[in-house]
């Protein structure tokens, strides 16, 4: 290729210094700065520039990479963060590779924090630059790292979120592959009863569900089915699922995690006994299946939740109590029905507007606290109300206790396979809570629903949709497309690798693992250069791509010299 | 580069529209997105930290920012309305309005030489809440998306008296323009309309002014004090009152101001429990003296990681929570607000003197969304949000046009992002399923 013979001959920078209107002109004399770049070694060429980045300075830069026969260029300016793709951009467009750039800050770093100081301003300036060209010198180039991807998509758990995203995604074109492990779909849609906040019957949901399921020629179900193996990364994922005696091998491109939340069963707890004394849950049962005979009901919110043992929200309990206790005076107008509770959860625009329908409907709210939870006796409770100050009796025939939900037990086993995270109350753990609220740290994997976090059936449904429309955006192409300074062990340092491992337990992204021969394999696709593993290496065996030692270490024997 | 012959359009530019676009171009869908102010980011951009994590917003925000503007499958319209659309589901024609910007978004650099020589000083920044003067040649934030200046037509001396032009005198760039004129044009083959316009603010209408607000000079919104706080906001993040510049020693957080309440609007807000418990922390952060007070109704924090956020909030930064009904503020001689309360605990009347105080104020549909909802043919729900089915959360009452964040529903940033990848994916489905 010519220009990587290009690269091969004596390295030729040049240098462009930014005047950025009056940012770092109007501090600094760039023509003092760039007449200083040109003393520097191998700088063959130096220009000042208005603005570097408006066409005009690109333009100059290309003209210099041209005229000047330059095979490396430094461009002083602004920041990285917003303007080094655009030069990097630049020079590819005039043929050389764009890893033979190098930004040097002059902005930010000199002329706006030490804008009092224009002489010392000055100087830093010049001294970043010599940095900046001593790196360029050893500078590399690189190639993108490109793998292809298959357009299959698998999700774990076919409940309403699970269901969901594979209905969006099979929808989409792709073909998917929905795993559940119980002998049918549907999750906790099968033993609610209505939903809040239309009264929305679950199992008409749930049925509307199947037969888009059924339905679409894209998605096919395993049910009774367990996955067994998961091997491989973003698009390429090798999967096996049992079922039964059945074994079924899968080429995946990424996975859903939806697999949902577990109830608790409040044993030992006011007095829990499944039958006078129940959980919300097993009354939606009840209103499901037979009759609820009882005229005093009492229901107590966050039994399990909001305490040292457990001390999460679980979100839907208390809209959960509102619409059951509605549909028991709905039944039973005379029924009297008290609620005690610490905080009402209602959110929102529908929830609020429930929990007043709730008092219109004459339901009773009284709260307590948590330093003084209700006395659970034979066929009364005694809650302790702080506005009247004063211990109150409510007799029941009936006492409802909303448990919160809860992480399943075997969300670890799950975790541990897919290399992803769960956080303290062993729910899964997102990328970041704010703004990658579906995605995991490890590429190709997302999570949605009450895997994460309890969540009600809105929410698992947005969520739903949500993993899809995220994993929709990699499966959408036929290849991934990484940056190339990524981290790397070469052949030649294999032998320092003592095999410590350190530097597995210490990547985000779970890109480094042990290959069968038990040696160090990094899966360059993962990687985002972040090079933490490069910096743990005790033996100096991992190299990174674009911040090699020799890159750094050349900046900072530059900045010791003069 | 787009591979479906269909695009999509969203309208809106903050964290939910951001995010679909986002998706979408990196489903390789070509996308369409249109901002009525200047620069993208909506109000995410003029938060300080965001709970629970207490990252800096902006931080987290400006990798965002500049990817949409980058992005070669989104096409980004700032100043930019909807005014028409025609057509049905995989086939809209949608007329955009876009206002002249006298500066050429192609050739300014962004350097501020414009802004630094115009003569116009007091123009009131929305960004910082109006409580930060620019001159009118201006960019709302130095991060801002696209880094491009903008001309305020209202107080330019030279759009309005035809005399001066120092701006484009000293336009190094030539990117001064004083011709351009407001247009529409026609966007063609629009497979399918996410709407995102977010949220409004309550100023100056009853349950503020009922609070003090506009009259007393320590009383301020949550979202001024968020400005208030911000280490690039008006105080540099070193809290004064607005009165004498005194540094305050105690705070008190009044919570559901014009929400959950028969007088004003019925609904909870939602974000005002996590986001005033994180005001009141990076308040404590930069003053560790500094007493904080909350008077709130329920303590809503459901969320993942929100309930060790407000014990975090308790027992690190000390703030105290105080279940009550505010009654009315009154200011002492000195302008410190008085809070007048029905303390729920001890169902007692009290009073309590602070030096500054912060409403909580409710999330309310964006401004203009009647308008939209007119032009787009979509229902609003009794609160003029947007209507949606709880088990069909994103789509609107018109076929192929979708919605998210707090367009429908006050929510918080997570699930905001969460319900724009969510239309995304139905906006996916209309585009490459046909």
């Amino acid at each position: 290729m010519k220009m990587s013979e290009k690269e091969e001959e004596e390295v030729r920078i040049g240098v462009f210094v930014c005047s950025c209107g009056s940012n770092i002109g109007g501090l600094i004399d760039v023509k003092d700065v760039a007449e200083y770049a040109k003393s520097l070694p191998n700088v063959v060429f130096t220009e000042d520039n208005l603005y570097t980045c408006s066409e005009t300075g690109l333009a100059q830069i290309k003209k210099g990479v041209t005229e000047h026969n330059l095979n490396r260029v430094v461009v002083a300016s602004c920041t990285p963060r917003t303007h080094e793709p655009l030069f990097r951009e630049c020079i590819k467009d005039v043929g050389l590779n764009e890893y033979l750039f190098q930004f040097v800050n002059i902005r930010d770093q000199c002329t706006w924090v030490h804008m009092k100081y224009p002489k010392e301003a000055l100087e830093k300036a010049k001294e970043v630059i010599r940095m900046g060209v001593a790196k360029a010198v050893k500078l590399e180039a690189l190639e993108n790292i490109v793998v292809d991807a298959t357009p299959t998509a698998m999700v774990i758990g076919g409940g309403v979120s699970g269901i969901t995203a594979a209905l969006s995604l099979a929808n989409q074109g792709f073909e998917t592959h929905l795993v559940e492990k119980d002998n049918q779909l549907g999750g906790k849609l099968n033993i609610l009863n209505k939903l809040f906040p239309t009264g929305q019957d679950a199992t008409e949901l749930l049925e509307s569900l199947k037969e888009r399921v059924k339905n679409n020629s894209n998605l096919t179900v395993y049910t009774s089915a367990r996955i067994t193996n998961i091997e491989g990364f973003v698009g390429n994922y090798e999967v096996e699922i049992q079922q039964n005696s059945k074994t079924s091998n899968l080429s995946i491109g990424v996975i859903i995690v939806a697999v949902g939340a577990s109830l608790l069963t409040p044993t030992g707890k006011f007095g829990y006994d499944g039958k006078k004394r129940i959980t919300q849950y097993e009354l939606e049962e009840k209103l499901k299946n037979v009759n609820v005979n009882a005229n005093d009901i009492v229901m107590i919110q966050c039994v399990g939740a909001r305490n040292d043992e457990r001390k999460y929200c679980s979100n839907v309990c208390c809209m959960s109590a509102l619409k059951n206790a509605l549909l028991l005076k709905e039944k039973n107008p005379n029924a009297n029905i008290t609620i005690l509770f610490r905080d009402l959860y209602t959110p929102g625009t529908h929830y609020e507007e429930y929990y007043r329908r709730a008092r219109e409907a004459g339901v009773i709210f009284l709260s307590y606290k948590l330093e003084k939870e209700p006395i659970v006796e034979e066929n009364t409770i005694k809650v302790y109300n702080e506005y009247i100050g004063e211990e109150i009796s409510v007799p029941y025939d009936l006492l409802v206790l909303s448990t919160p939900l809860i992480a399943n037990d075997d969300n670890k086993e799950l975790a541990q396979m897919l290399k992803v995270p769960l956080e303290e109350n062993k729910f899964f753990l997102e990328a970041h809570v704010k703004l990658r609220p579906m995605d995991f740290a490890t590429d190709g994997v997302f999570i949605c629903g009450a895997a994460k976090w309890p969540v009600d059936i809105t929410e698992s449904i947005t969520q739903g949709y949500a993993a899809a429309g995220r994993a929709s955006t990699i499966i959408s192409h036929d290849t991934i497309e990484v940056e190339g300074a990524t981290s790397f062990l070469p052949e030649y340092n294999k032998d320092l690798c003592t095999g410590c491992e350190v530097c597995i337990s210490v990547c985000p992204y779970k890109a480094i693992s042990k290959n069968e021969d038990d040696e160090i394999e990094i899966t360059q696709v993962l990687c985002k250069g972040c090079g933490v593993c490069g910096a743990t290496c005790t033996n100096h065996a991992i190299i990174i791509r674009h911040f090699t030692d020799e890159q750094i270490l050349s900046e900072i024997y530059a900045f010791g010299g003069s | 580069m787009a591979k479906n012959s269909k695009s999509a359009l969203i309208i809106g530019a903050g964290i939910a529209g951001i995010q679909a676009a986002l998706d979408l171009g990196d489903m390789g869908i070509k996308v369409y997105l249109i901002e009525k102010n200047p620069v993208i980011g909506g109000k995410m951009a003029q938060l300080d930290k965001t709970f629970p994590t207490l990252d800096c917003s902006i931080c987290i925000l400006a990798p965002k920012l500049s990817e949409c503007y980058r992005h070669p499958n989104i096409n980004l319209y700032t100043l930019s309305e909807v005014s028409n659309v025609e057509g049905t589901i995989g086939n809209f024609t949608v007329e955009i309005f876009k206002r002249a910007r006298y500066v050429k978004e192609e050739a300014c650099t962004n350097c501020g030489d414009c802004a630094s020589i115009c003569p116009v000083r007091g123009v009131p920044n929305y960004f910082d809440a109006n409580l930060k003067n620019m001159a009118a040649a201006y960019i709302p934030f130095p991060s801002a998306v696209p880094p491009v200046h903008i001309i305020d037509k209202n107080s330019c001396v030279y759009l309005n008296y035809g005399i001066c032009g120092l701006c484009a005198n000293n336009c190094g760039a030539e990117a001064i323009d004083f011709s351009q004129k407001d247009e529409t044009f026609k966007i063609e083959n629009v497979g399918c309309i996410i709407v995102a316009p977010g949220y409004g603010l309550l100023e100056d209408v009853s349950p503020l002014t009922r609070y003090g607000y506009g009259k007393y000079r320590n009383v301020v919104t949550a979202l001024e004090f968020e400005r208030l706080i911000c280490a690039s906001g008006p105080l540099e993040g070193h809290l004064k009152r607005l009165s004498d510049g005194n540094e305050p020693k105690k705070l008190a957080f009044l919570q559901c101001i014009g929400s959950r309440s028969d007088r004003d609007r019925k609904y909870c807000s939602s974000i005002c429990c996590m986001y005033t418990t994180k005001a009141a922390m990076i308040a404590y952060e930069h003053n560790n003296d500094l007493e904080s007070y909350v008077f709130y109704i329920d303590m809503r924090a459901g969320g993942k990681g929100f309930q060790n956020f407000l014990r975090r909030g308790a027992d690190e930064y000390e703030i105290k929570y105080i279940k009550s009904k505010i009654s009315h503020i009154e200011v002492d001689e000195d302008e410190s607000p008085i809070i007048t309360y029905e303390d729920y605990d001890t169902s007692e009347i009290k009073q309590m003197k602070v030096d500054f105080a912060i409403l909580a104020t409710c999330i309310i549909p964006s401004p203009g969304i009647e308008k939209l909802a007119d032009v787009l043919g979509i229902e609003l729900n009794e609160y003029k949000f947007i209507k949606t089915d709880p088990f069909l959360p994103v789509e609107t009452s018109v076929e192929g046009i979708f919605t998210c964040g707090c367009a429908r529903e006050p929510m918080d940033i997570p699930r905001s992002v969460a319900e724009a990848s969510g239309a995304a994916a139905r906006a996916a489905e209309v585009i490459k399923g046909g």
